[in-house]
């Protein structure tokens, strides 16, 4: 049964089974390969996406849930990666291997929206559910207190 | 030496015009056996290696011949081109090679090999193409070269108040014979711009963004998705399976069963591929398959670990190391340790599970495999496809982490033979509880030590009984034996592959009655590199007992180290270079115990500092670790101190503490980490099972330090990780009074706070 929901600012409606974890409709149904598969357990965080400005685990997040609601990943955190974070993470050279920055990144922004200067353990205990196997953790810190101190800029795309 | 791409009269460059008036600069590897038959003859020409392509407008496009894990060398090979064609780098466009090791020369990742290896010749391919562009620039002007200069990108001849952009010439530059490059003069350090500087990822923008960029991100029109079972005992074989009813399953359109691959190089299992990952791994959820166990069926941790402590009394079945007298200079020390010491399995857990993207087409692949053996897999492939190695197109995308894990190709093997196999292209992605539960162990390891120490407090005595393991399957047959070739290998005890102790292994030689004994005990599963192999397990075991043994003596653990680095070394066996320097490995040690104040701060109850080093991979490091463990034997570790050598220079510092930074975190995770193996089967499947240390149990701080000694440079993936093992473990000694002998720390009530 199709099920239809906002990606990325876009009306997307996608046919598959209800059960269909949002992880694989993304990357297998809509060429959207930015959330990573890390684990398929909800333990490593690399398929972070946001769901209604939360961020959640697509692995574990059956299409059903996302039905009318709107839908962000690491594509459309900006038009153009120029989100606070994103520009941190760049010139801080965050990514060692990079396959869990992307879930990292909006884990980190979800976190900022809520919580716009955080102390280091909010953000340890914000980040906690997500893996860096390569042990980036100090340069993270140091990329979500970098973004806060660029000053604005830490919207996200459903918080326009 | 290792094998390395050196520029000397077994290479030659060539410059080739491009279209738009650019040129390429090629270098050509003259493949041994022509040098053999005394050159290259009429041999058709070689294929040329674009290491350098200059484009009118001055904008360089440098190869990064290297697959890229995380340790930065995407950025690093190109930065050493740069830097002596003298361009700003903003004017390069670093581009993956593929696997073509006829026009780049070797091609791997490993053994922190890639900056040794490359140092100075990539250095001189950047300066052959600048020198061509002088040239170039000499003969149009009517000036001699010798008087022009560059600026980063642009040709300067001061006399007569000329100068160009690179793109200018580069056509012109085009049609020169490039020169000798042993020849040519490389810079002065002292003048170096982009070497020794910071320089971010070159894919940065791409992972920030999310766009695609690695393996398992490969999109290729008509693709499938595939998931492998293999045998939960370790190495079976599959027997039958209920192919229809899974082949009847929404999505699935192929189940099969692979047979082992001819030749080695996969494992038997059972394929599933349908339109989506997702549809074959909720398929594989139904799949029953009747299996035969092999010989890993009599693997157990816990059995393994009692037979250690046998052979351990039955007396050693080797004995690779003997100085002095051991036993007569224990029998009369002052005072005797005598300990026994453990760590685990490993699995390698990076954060993308292997995969590989296949298309088999009339005769001939085309794959992208993200591994860090890109050269090894292509006769295995062909092999198991049964075409010629000159049919396989091998792309390497970015890997998400490896550590080791992808030096091993047996997913590459099996994505071939499964795209062959349905006739489309297919993406075979292994779940995680595929890669925990496949993998290529760290192996576990036991050590019987004794240790004695004289009246004056100095380590007189070192006997170290070994157990380790050999391997229980003889190894492959040779697919095509050639004539008189025995099909065979060799038979006898073969030790599993990292599970061995070098006789040289440091307190080797600093000692004067020093033994090291083996005994093997025969092991199923199969056993391979894990970052730092062999380094990441023995430095525990080393530099804990070393502890343990300044203790004993009443000395403070940096001065009995510093004290044992003061010995006089008994040589190295005639014919053996290098090895082991005390110097440099007392220079990191004091500027360590300098940097955090050892034995000058008051910390409170339960907190403590803890020492260790270690020399691997050509690399001298040595740390300290401020650790606090609280009532409930809860660890935080506050902060860490690194001091390394790897030589005269760092070639990309922000690259390098990043480097330093992951090394000492993966140790610290190794710390609470094992795979018990249980009749052939890992007990542990996923990143619940196996706790990869996550953000608040890391260290908020590690202060890393470079010691620059006159040696040319070293890798840095590998060498910072194993003395933090043993530098935590000694701190949890002063902090506690408990010593850790065995590994993981949970088996002894700990964990991270």
């Amino acid at each position: 049964m199709p099920v239809t929901f906002t990606l990325n600012g876009k009306a997307t409606t996608v046919d598959a089974p209800p059960e269909m974890p949002l992880l694989w409709v993304l990357r297998d149904m809509l060429n959207l390969t930015g959330a990573k598969y890390g684990c398929g357990a909800g333990e490593c965080g690399a398929c972070t996406v946001h769901l209604r400005g939360r961020a959640v685990r697509s692995c574990k997040t059956p299409l059903k849930n996302v039905a009318g609601a709107a839908v962000v990943t690491i594509e459309g955190l900006s038009p153009d990666g120029s989100h606070p974070l994103q520009k941190a993470w760049e010139t801080l050279d965050v990514p060692e291997c990079g396959y869990c920055q992307a879930g990292q990144i909006m884990a980190a922004a979800a976190l900022l929206t809520a919580k716009p200067n955080p102390t280091d353990a909010e953000i340890d205990t914000a980040m906690n559910g997500n893996l860096c196997r390569c042990g980036t953790y100090i340069r993270i810190r140091q990329g979500i207190h970098q973004a806060v101190r660029s000053g604005s800029g830490t919207k996200t795309a459903e918080a326009k | 030496m290792s094998p390395s791409l050196t520029l000397n009269r077994r290479s030659f460059l060539r410059a080739t015009a491009i279209a738009g008036g650019g040129f390429m600069l090629a270098s050509y590897f003259e493949p041994l056996e022509l040098l053999a038959q005394g050159g290259r003859g009429n041999a058709a020409p070689l294929e040329p290696n674009a290491f350098v392509t200059i484009d009118a407008n001055g904008i360089a496009t440098i190869i990064a011949k290297n697959p890229e894990i995380g340790q930065g060398v995407k950025v690093m090979l190109p930065m050493l081109i740069a830097e002596e064609l003298d361009i700003e780098w903003k004017d390069v466009r670093v581009q993956q090679g593929d696997l073509n090791p006829a026009r780049y020369g070797p091609q791997s990742a490993g053994g922190s090999t890639a900056t040794p290896t490359n140092w100075e010749p990539m250095r001189r391919i950047g300066s052959a193409a600048r020198q061509m562009l002088i040239t170039a620039a000499a003969q149009s002007w009517n000036v001699p070269a010798a008087e022009i200069t560059t600026t980063p990108g642009r040709l300067v001849h001061a006399a007569s108040n000329k100068s160009a952009g690179y793109g200018e010439f580069a056509a012109a530059a085009a049609r020169l014979t490039p020169p000798d490059p042993a020849t040519l003069t490389l810079k002065d350090p002292k003048t170096y711009r982009l070497i020794g500087k910071p320089m971010p990822g070159v894919d940065n923008h791409k992972i920030v963004t999310g766009q695609p960029l690695f393996g398992s991100d490969i999109k290729v029109p008509g693709m499938l998705h595939a998931v492998y079972q293999r045998s939960p005992v370790i190495g079976g074989k599959a027997i039958s399976a209920n192919l229809d009813a899974i082949k009847a399953m929404p999505g699935v359109k192929h189940a099969f069963i692979v047979p082992e691959s001819n030749g080695g190089g996969s494992m038997s299992g059972v394929a599933i591929v349908a339109d989506s990952w997702w549809y074959a791994e909720t398929a594989r959820k139904q799949l029953q398959v009747k299996w035969e166990d092999g010989a890993t069926a009599n693997d157990s941790s816990a059995a393994f670990s009692k037979r250690a402590a046998e052979l351990s009394i039955e007396g050693a079945q080797t004995t690779p190391r003997k100085d002095g007298d051991p036993d007569s200079a224990l029998a009369s020390a002052a005072k005797v340790i005598e300990a026994a010491y453990e760590y685990p399995f490993l699995a390698h857990a990076p954060m993308e599970p292997p995969n590989a993207t296949a298309v088999f087409k009339d005769g001939k692949l085309e794959i992208w495999a993200g591994t860090q053996q890109p050269g090894g897999v292509v006769s295995t492939m062909a092999s198991a496809l049964g075409i010629t190695p000159a049919n396989i197109t091998l792309h390497m995308p970015r890997m998400g982490g490896s550590f080791g894990r992808r030096l091993y190709n047996d997913y590459v093997v099996e994505t071939a033979v499964i795209a062959k196999t349905v006739g489309a292209p297919v993406q075979l992605r292994w779940s995680r509880e595929d890669e925990m539960r496949q993998e290529v162990f760290r192996p576990a390891g036991y050590h019987f030590l004794k240790g004695g120490v004289d009246a004056k407090g100095s380590l007189v005595a070192w006997r170290n009984h070994f157990v380790s393991f050999s391997q229980a399957t003889p190894p492959p047959a040779t697919p095509n034996p050639q004539p008189g070739q025995n099909p065979q290998q060799p038979q006898g005890p073969r030790p599993s592959p990292s599970s061995t102790l070098s006789p040289t292994e440091f307190p080797a030689r600093f000692v004067p009655n020093f033994a090291t004994l083996n005994s093997m005990m025969p092991l199923g599963v199969t056993t391979g590199a894990h970052r730092a192999p062999g380094s990441c397990a023995i430095a525990f075991v080393m530099q804990s007992f070393v502890d343990e043994l300044a203790n004993a003596a009443g000395k403070d653990p940096v001065q009995f180290r510093l004290d044992l680095l003061a010995n006089t070394p008994i040589a190295l066996p005639q014919g053996q270079g290098g090895g082991f320097n005390a110097e440099r490995m007392t220079g990191v040690l004091k500027l360590v115990a300098e940097k955090s104040a050892w034995g000058k701060r008051t910390l409170p109850k339960g907190t403590a500092m803890g020492v260790a080093f270690h020399f691997s991979h050509q690399g001298y490091f040595a740390e300290v670790a401020e650790v606090a463990v609280d009532p409930t034997k809860r660890i935080k570790v506050n902060k860490v101190w690194v001091a390394g050598d790897i030589g005269m220079q760092v070639v990309n510092p922000i690259n390098a503490e990043s480097q330093v930074q992951s090394a000492v975190i993966d140790g610290l995770s190794q710390m609470m980490l094992e795979i018990t193996i249980d009749g052939g089967k890992v007990a542990q499947a996923n990143y619940d099972t196996y706790p990869v240390m996550r953000m608040r149990q890391a260290p908020a701080e590690i202060e890393i330090h470079f010691l620059t000694s006159d040696n040319n440079p070293t890798g840095l993936g590998e060498p910072a990780l194993p003395p933090i093992i043993p530098a935590v473990a000694n701190a949890l000694f002063a902090a506690t009074g408990v010593r850790v002998r065995s590994l993981p720390l949970s088996k002894h009530g700990f964990s991270w706070r």
